[in-house]
């Protein structure tokens, strides 16, 4: 059944592609989009991180019972703009005692990392740069770059509070990606594949979250809190508790250096958000029921780029409550979180997940008329 | 045309930060250095098609051994620290060691790349399902048994290691 879709953007890549094609040879027109692609996700990514960063300021005033941003433009619309401004004109203060080629690099390592995440995500229908078909597994791979970031930063600082900071998150990050990558392991084992359009189309007419029920909630309860914990928010910012350790691993840093690690860890955020959605709640595939044409047809001129951001920013909400409703956690608890229960917990599930496919225990296999393919 | 040109410049990266982690002096640069390599070569496999090996090269080289080297350099004595240099008669065997040694590699390398490159192009190595059923399989050319082996001495060298961190009680 082909339903129509009058507001999606891949008619207009489509569109370009065709016409770049026709005025040149082959060559030059993929150089061209190449480009195209790269400024319009550098764009995007800056664009988000701006949202992000207003809507957390806002949201956690709310949370406070305060107003938050209310000065700049209409209910303080176009603060995270200002404030953009401000930061790129900030001077970058050259600190003398720092080891000056790694103090220079780290961020660059921190905004790459996260870069190179975002990069692989499918923001909708036809709008996703590259699909390995190994996706999730590069995801993984890629966001471990940035904790390099925070260590050289750490340690190049010259400064103790930083490179308390920096072994902080170090040691929590390396902790928590192993239950982030098990439970997305998890859900790899119930679709069958890595990559993430194929994850995408095998959840039509039944999310991940739902196909998988038992196993699947505790993978994504799992995901959801060691996504947290990598991004180095939420009750696991012991990394740059301000009132221990003044920043953290960027204390020392100023201006756009700065600006690097914050847009990274705004971004990381929604990565986080961004993952768990394709791979648990459908990505941007619109809700669907089988046999019901006319309400698919009318959940399609939503278009699916727009399913996936209102997804995304349920997680980007969720993420947000927790960060304001939880003490920081102490690093000895943070660790035990993770190697005593987690870890333990995730090994289980995924055995159990196994079973469930094996079996066809799960509600593609049960209600095949239903929700199958 | 284009992936000439890719090539042309991971191959400089490579060479240039090659020199660059083992002239360094500092020994947490030469680290970073050494990850900037690894992940130029994760770009090569990149190029070829092994999507695969890529993701395992950044994965496990720069993602974890390359933290757990900073790591260990973070908690040694002063790791900021400027090394002194070696003696003149010192360098040059060290010079002339590692020409020999280049020599002996390049002289495989060479021999061998005929080899490898006709075997290769009879696989599909980079889809993922193939590499799951090769190292889970039993067939000619297939690894479960050396799988095994490896796991159960991996498990061992847990086991060991616990041991030998463990307090006398």
């Amino acid at each position: 059944m082909n339903y129509s879709q009058p507001l999606e953007l891949s008619h207009v890549t489509a569109w370009l592609d065709e016409v770049l094609r026709g005025a040149m040879p082959e060559f030059w027109a993929l150089l061209i989009e190449y480009v195209l692609i790269g400024v319009v996700l550098l764009t995007l990514y800056a664009v988000l991180a701006l949202i992000l960063i207003y809507a957390e300021r806002k949201i956690t005033a709310f949370f406070q019972s305060r107003l938050g941003p209310n000065r700049v433009g209409k209910w303080g619309i176009v603060q995270s703009v200002a404030d953009m401004v401000k930061i790129l004109i900030k001077e970058i203060i050259y600190v003398k005692k720092v080891d000056k080629v790694l103090f220079y690099v780290a961020p660059f390592f921190m905004i790459v990392a996260s870069m190179l995440t975002f990069g692989a995500i499918p923001f909708g229908q036809g709008l996703q740069v590259v699909d390995f078909n190994i996706g999730v597994f590069y995801v993984l791979a890629v966001s471990s770059l940035g904790i390099i970031g925070v260590l050289l930063a750490g340690w190049s600082s010259n400064n103790k509070y930083s490179m308390v900071g920096a072994m902080r998150s170090g040691a929590q990050f390396v902790s928590y990606e192993l239950s982030a990558g098990l439970a997305l392991m998890t859900m790899v084992v119930l679709s069958g594949t890595m990559q993430l359009s194929e994850i995408v189309e095998s959840q039509r007419y039944c999310w991940n979250l739902f196909n998988g029920h038992i196993s699947a909630v505790i993978a994504f309860v799992i995901y959801l809190i060691s996504g947290h914990a990598e991004t180095n928010r939420g009750p696991f910012d012991l990394p740059e508790a301000e009132s221990e350790l003044i920043a953290g691993y960027h204390t020392e840093y100023s201006g756009l250096q700065f600006g690097f690690f914050y847009l990274a860890e705004y971004l990381n955020m929604f990565i986080i958000a961004a993952i768990a959605t394709t791979v648990f709640l459908g990505g941007w595939m619109p809700i669907q029921v089988k046999g019901w044409d006319t309400f698919n047809q009318i959940m399609w001129y939503i278009p699916s780029y727009l399913w996936f951001f209102a997804k995304a920013a349920v997680l980007v909400f969720i993420s947000l409550w927790v960060r304001w409703s939880f003490p920081r956690l102490r690093i000895d608890q943070l660790l035990n979180l993770e190697w005593k229960y987690l870890l333990p917990i995730n090994l289980v599930n995924i055995f159990v997940m196994v079973l469930l496919v094996l079996s066809g225990l799960t509600l593609t296999g049960l209600f095949p008329n239903v929700f199958g393919n | 045309m284009a992936e000439q040109i890719i090539f042309y410049i991971l191959a400089a990266v490579i060479a240039t930060f090659s020199i660059m982690a083992v002239s360094t002096k500092r020994i947490i640069r030469s680290a970073t250095f050494l990850l900037f390599v690894l992940l130029s070569v994760a770009g090569l496999y990149l190029i070829l098609g092994y999507q695969y090996l890529m993701a395992v090269q950044i994965a496990v080289y720069a993602g974890g051994i390359m933290v757990l080297f900073i790591f260990a350099i973070l908690l040694t004595h002063k790791p900021g620290e400027s090394a002194p240099s070696k003696p003149i008669a010192k360098r040059l065997l060290i010079a002339l060691l590692s020409v020999g040694g280049l020599a002996f590699c390049t002289h495989i390398i060479v021999h061998n790349v005929s080899k490898v490159y006709s075997y290769s192009l009879g696989t599909t190595g980079s889809d993922i399902k193939y590499i799951g059923l090769t190292m889970m399989g039993t067939d000619k050319y297939q690894y479960l048994l050396a799988f095994e082996a490896i796991s159960m001495l991996i498990l061992a060298c847990i086991i060991g290691g616990i041991m030998v961190a463990r307090k006398r009680k």
